[in-house]
């Protein structure tokens, strides 16, 4: 098998793995700021890896140049869109008044 | 190397099934907001997968960057529209 192939699989199941965390810390979290944590930054640094790593598989030769840029524009598309996201839907409930958890508890 | 990225998406689509309890049962909407969002994100993967499996990447690549792009704004709609009202 070529490196290329062992390459690409690596990066998909390190990206698999990230959602798997990204998934568990949605569903097991108490609150929704940490959720947010969870999903935001996993499931970005997942999507990166796993499309560059599909980029990888399919070569920058010609003929499939055009198909990895722009697996390599929608990776880039979304390290910057899922941030922006994450944040605006975390301010509009910060100022809807989502208290945050504490251990105490705040009821 | 088929087989491969049919398995990833059987486990992704796995994943899609988990986060749908935070979007079926969260406790407030905002919360079944960003499970939407997570399901979106876990989409466009299986989506890309799904391109190399039947081979066709070239159209698939059009769809998933469609895709990314309307998740993005559905996200950012809704923040803005809870923003502006106030209250969950």
């Amino acid at each position: 098998m070529e490196i290329v192939k062992i390459i690409s699989i690596v990066f998909i199941l390190t990206g698999c793995f990230l959602f798997t965390t990204g998934t568990i810390g949605l569903l097991r979290f108490p609150d929704f700021y940490s959720r947010m944590h969870a999903t935001g930054k996993g499931d970005t640094l997942a999507v990166l890896i796993c499309l560059i790593g599909l980029a990888l598989y399919h070569g920058f030769h010609h003929g499939a140049i055009l198909d990895s840029i722009k697996l390599v524009v929608v990776a880039v598309f979304i390290f910057l869109a899922n941030p922006t996201a994450t944040h605006a839907i975390s301010r509009a409930a910060f100022r809807c008044g989502v208290k945050p958890w504490t251990r105490g508890g705040n009821k | 190397m088929e087989n491969f990225y049919l398995g990833a998406s059987i486990f992704l689509c796995l994943l899609v099934l988990l986060c749908l309890y935070r979007v079926v049962f969260g406790p407030t909407i905002i919360d079944r907001i960003v499970g939407v969002g997570a399901i979106g994100t876990k989409t466009l993967v299986v989506l890309a997968l799904m391109g190399f499996i039947y081979g066709r990447i070239e159209m698939f690549l059009d769809i998933v960057m469609v895709y990314a792009i309307l998740n993005f704004i559905g996200t950012l709609a809704a923040a803005k529209y809870f923003e502006g009202r106030g209250e969950i």
